[in-house]
């Protein structure tokens, strides 16, 4: 077949080829498995692993939501980093266009900054 | 298979193996040990995987943070009484085929505490220890010695017959009992089925 009739059948061919490839060891290992080696379950085997201590509650637990508040913070700083290192580069040849444009977009920061300030995320307690 | 017959094969230019022969192969040259260290020992069992004495040479570099993926428990240090339960519960969550070395006076036998009141007076009390290490510390070449003596038990397990390793033997446990810390002494003080205390003759 030449290849530039527009036929996939050499790329089936091959996909076929390295999914048999990494299935095959898989296959094998079952197999071997099967016949030779006997599985061995037990309590402590199928216990949490946790540095050999025996592990008190579940594994599956709830983390707290309230750690948005640190992506919050993390992204307006970051990202006003970011915009103000070449808006202050750039600053004398900018239009006045872009200067309010660069504004509307700090006070959109600022914004979520007084948010979380007035949600009091700012003092340490 | 036969062992003449092999040779005069060997000799025509014939290279003949056994399936036998090939997982062990493989086993012995990539044994995975639990990156476990429980006392000065520890400091020599790391020296043996950095690069001067290299035991990467025998495949056995990739110290695992899981017991789930290590073949082999490296008993490096004093095992005291409060800390043996937690290598007995790590010794079971590791999947077979596992193998033990006991490295250091400590580990096999309580070494210098040995007549004290807190320090397990050696492993191989609770679980099943393949090699055993002299030393105090041993020197990272004894390590490597131990190590290439459990290629070589490794080497001569077999596959089939009454002679089968533990973990190809569906009627062998896996799991040793995990001893209790209890109020003057581990409870049991040790495991029956691997040790039996030496009978004094007089």
């Amino acid at each position: 077949m030449s290849a530039d009739n527009g036929s996939y059948l050499p790329v089936v061919v091959l996909l076929l080829a390295a999914v048999g490839f990494a299935l095959a060891p898989l296959a094998l290992a079952w197999l071997w498995a099967r016949k030779f080696s006997p599985k061995k379950p037990g309590k402590d085997k199928n216990a949490t692993y946790e540095c050999g201590l025996e592990s008190k509650g579940d594994a599956w637990i709830q983390f707290k939501s309230e750690y948005y508040l640190y992506a919050i913070i993390f992204l307006i700083f970051d990202v006003e980093t970011i915009f103000l290192l070449p808006f202050a580069v750039a600053f004398t040849g900018l239009s006045a266009w872009a200067f309010v444009e660069m504004l509307i977009f700090v006070f959109m920061l600022v914004a979520g900054l007084l948010w979380a300030w007035q949600k009091g995320v700012l003092t340490w307690k | 298979m036969d062992e003449g017959l092999r040779s005069e094969l060997q000799k025509q230019g014939v290279f003949t193996t056994t399936l036998e022969d090939l997982y062990n192969w493989g086993r012995k040259n990539s044994v995975w040990p639990l990156g476990f260290g429980l006392a000065c020992c520890a400091i020599e069992m790391i020296a043996a995987s950095m690069s001067r004495w290299d035991l990467a040479r025998f495949g056995a570099e990739v110290f695992r943070p899981s017991p789930r993926q290590a073949d082999l428990m490296i008993v490096a240090g004093t095992v005291t009484k409060k800390m043996a339960p937690q290598v007995v519960r790590l010794y079971n969550q590791m999947p077979e085929p596992k193998y033990v070395i006991a490295m250091g006076a400590c580990a096999i036998s309580g070494g210098p505490f040995k007549q004290g009141y807190n320090v397990l007076k050696g492993i191989d009390r609770f679980i099943p220890v393949d090699v055993h290490i002299p030393g105090c510390p041993p020197r990272p070449e004894a390590l490597l010695h131990a190590f290439m003596t459990l290629q070589e038990k490794i080497d001569q397990q077999q596959l089939t017959g009454a002679n089968r390793p533990r973990h190809l033997n569906a009627d062998k446990p896996s799991e040793f009992p995990v001893p209790e810390f209890g109020e003057h002494d581990l409870e049991p003080p040790n495991n029956r089925a691997v040790w039996k205390a030496p009978v004094l003759k007089r």
